[in-house]
């Protein structure tokens, strides 16, 4: 993975120091409300609910052991002994107290870590594949790219005051994890007819209020002109993005009210006036330096199965495990390996202190001292031996980090909702714990194949719910909780977003509604077929026809 | 006299705003973009310089043709959360290399400082609420960029030449 050298560091340390001041100013009563938030915010800070909010930046998704356990430290010193994954791989604590998170800042940058730019109307945490670099159907390790995009948006000047919030996704493998399209901006690695390495670039995608797919906006951006071209679209937007409505300001409705032509027009020109400048040229040494840090780490050649097999014919909820939680890894005698944080009774995507230093005690005793966080809110080891899958298996039962549901209906995305949130309309967790209790049965959950499930408790849309297989939207009624359900949405290649399939419903029947929903899919299913496929086929209407009937 | 920020320093400002529906007064003065396109001919005869002050919502093509005329623009944040006058500062240094005054006028305060002086921006009206000697901290809280840094070195060039020194002092 990356690691910082003097000059990262020197400048995430005077960060640390830049904030404990204005902090400090704001305390004094120097800064105002509204002069200290952007500020707080471009450092992770929200005002929430019950406490501050601080969201960690964990950029695309990699952490160390090292950095593992400082993340359980602030938990445990500073919170009340958990955080939260998010679907844009960073984390967050409900309960610090503003006047420590400078403190907090100050602990993160001892292990290279910071919360830059991960709120306000900036570029945020650069996002990726959580398989980047084992996965058997990528181009090129995307990452050596994300830490490039990510150093060149560091406390960008000129757009540090954009219109909106702007996020950038990177994908390099054939299916998209990464969810790019959905992205203000997703890049996808290709190479072009010549062999030349580049980058397709969509542009105006995102969930929210307004959802809209991503459109292509070039099919060949080279490697060496990508921050050019890159800045030339923020400027754009910069100068044209409207500020007059905040529901109206995210680059997709630039893009849409222009159109995609009109906006490629743009960009172009302003494109021919920068990227010859040296400044955003990447050269070749640029990406073999960055390259550098992500090479695969020294795998044992000889790793064999062991007794993988006799362990999975004899016990069946390992096997069921190695099916659902384990993935096929580029190196022979590897695989990966999903942390399930979807535990029945556990809120998707959260993990305690004590998890967190377990987690990082077993990736350096079975892997390499490396986590991943996916963007759906579960965490990896990405290199393990196929003869240690057992004990790796048994040590995470016992941390309640093994349910085998990775890709079934209760690996949900599911924002903090109500209990957390003051965006938030309706409970999202307290809906998550009923629709585990009601589909407890995993030879159900498996008969069904992938579905993913996605809950947002309000229209800003965090857990992504339109894109979801099925979708969960929370929204307010006269002041009761109400759930607005969707079928038909992805985030992969065939990005596209769910239909409604009726009115909304009352918190108690959300769990009759899916039961409805899979039963009509049961019905309809042909052979092994996916959800979405089904729905694609048979469309919404028998599926509206018996959730209200 | 009123103080502001010129070159990281604090110095006396002789420059006046003047209104659209005032009289010119003598002296070197700022006028809005509008004036300006309407009373050229005889903004262009006036004794003292003449500066203009725009805004984001004003397209540089329409000044780029006088830039030579002008020893200062003005460039206006309404507030400070409106960024588009950081863009409009690097296309007129880099893309039309203009030599003169870039002062940011408006809700102008210390935490955006350095990213105004970043993007080109040498002068700088702090509001008048605030104080002038706190604001010139801003520029001394980092000390290098990954990008536009303003000593006008190129952080690329320069990050590369610093792996090679680390490398060569680790081999």
């Amino acid at each position: 993975m990356y690691r910082y050298d003097s000059f990262d560091q020197t400048l995430v340390n005077e960060r640390v120091h830049q904030f404990r001041d204005q902090t400090r100013r704001y305390l004094d009563g120097e800064l105002t409300d509204e002069e200290f938030r952007p500020l707080r915010l471009m450092n992770g800070l929200y005002i929430q609910r019950h406490a501050p909010m601080l969201r960690v930046s964990i950029p695309y998704g990699l952490l160390n052991s090292e950095q593992m356990r400082v993340l359980a430290h602030i938990a445990r010193t500073y919170d009340r002994g958990f955080g939260h994954f998010t679907t844009r791989q960073n984390i967050q604590y409900n309960w610090p107290a503003l006047e420590s998170v400078p403190d907090i800042l100050a602990d993160l940058a001892e292990v290279e870590m910071h919360a830059i730019q991960t709120s306000g109307n900036c570029i945020r945490n650069i996002t990726s594949d959580h398989l980047a670099g084992v996965a058997a159907d990528e181009l090129t390790d995307p990452r050596p790219y994300c830490e490039l995009i990510r150093q060149w948006a560091a406390l960008h000047p000129e757009f540090s005051y954009l219109p909106r919030k702007f996020k950038i996704a990177v994908s390099a493998s054939d299916k998209d994890r990464a969810a790019i399209r959905v992205h203000d901006i997703g890049l996808q690695l290709v190479r072009n007819d010549a062999g030349e390495t580049g980058f397709a670039v969509y542009v105006g995608g995102g969930l929210g209020r307004t959802p809209i797919v991503g459109e292509q906006i070039s099919e060949f951006v080279p490697v060496r002109e990508l921050l050019s071209y890159l800045e030339a679209i923020l400027r754009v937007y910069n100068l044209n993005g409207r500020r007059d409505n905040i529901h109206k300001a995210r680059i997709k409705i630039l893009v849409r009210a222009m159109g995609i032509d009109a906006f490629r027009e743009r960009v172009e020109a302003e494109w021919q006036h920068l990227r010859t400048d040296p400044q955003l040229t990447l050269e070749p040494e640029d990406v073999d330096y960055m390259s550098g840090f992500f090479q695969p780490p020294v795998y044992d050649r000889s790793a064999g199965e062991g007794d993988l097999q006799a362990q999975l014919d004899a016990e069946r909820t390992f096997a069921s495990w190695y099916r659902h939680n384990t993935e096929a890894h580029r190196q022979p005698g590897y695989r990966a390996v999903f942390l399930s944080l979807k535990a029945p009774a556990v809120a998707p995507g959260d993990l305690t202190d004590v998890q967190m230093d377990a987690v990082a005690e077993l990736a350096e005793r079975y892997g390499f001292g490396e986590i991943r966080v996916t963007h759906t809110q579960n965490l990896v080891f990405p290199d393990i031996r196929k003869d240690q899958l057992h004990a790796l298996w048994q040590d995470l039962k016992a941390l309640n980090l093994a349910t085998p549901n990775i890709g079934t209906m209760t690996d949900m995305i599911c924002c903090p909702g109500l209990d957390f949130c003051s965006l938030a309309n309706a409970g999202s967790i307290d809906v998550a714990r009923d629709i585990n209790e009601r589909f407890d049965n995993l030879d159900y959950l498996y008969d069904l194949g992938d579905i993913r499930l996605n809950m947002s408790g309000c229209m800003n849309a965090c857990g992504h719910h339109h894109v979801g297989h099925i979708g969960i939207l929370g929204v307010d009624k006269r002041g009761q909780e109400f759930y607005q359900i969707t079928v038909g949405g992805s985030s992969s290649n065939d990005a596209g977003m769910g239909d409604r399939i009726g009115p909304a419903v009352p918190k108690d029947q959300v769990a009759d509604t899916l039961e409805s929903i899979l039963h009509t899919f049961v019905e309809h299913r042909e052979g092994d077929e996916p959800l979405l496929d089904t729905y694609r086929r048979i469309g919404i209407k028998p599926f509206k026809e018996a959730a209200y009937a | 006299m009123r103080k502001i920020i010129r070159d990281r320093t604090i110095v006396e400002d002789h420059w006046q705003h003047v209104a659209d529906d005032e009289p010119l007064p003598d002296g070197d003065i700022i006028v809005s973009h509008a004036r300006w396109r309407e009373e050229r001919a005889a903004l262009v005869q006036h004794e003292g310089k003449v500066g203009v002050r725009i805004n984001g919502d004003i397209s540089l093509d329409t000044l780029i043709g006088d830039l030579d005329r002008l020893p200062l623009i003005a460039l206006e944040f309404p507030a400070f959360k409106d960024g588009r006058c950081y863009s409009h500062a690097r296309v007129l240094r880099e893309r039309h290399g203009y030599p003169g005054e870039l002062r940011a006028v408006g809700d102008v305060l210390r935490d955006q400082l350095a990213y105004m002086a970043r993007v080109g921006i040498n002068a700088f009206e702090i509001r008048e609420d605030r104080s002038i000697e706190d604001a010139l901290q801003a520029f001394s809280e980092f000390s290098g960029h990954y990008q536009l840094d303003p000593r006008g070195r190129i952080p690329l060039e320069l990050r590369r030449r610093q792996r090679q020194s680390a490398a060569a002092a680790a081999s």
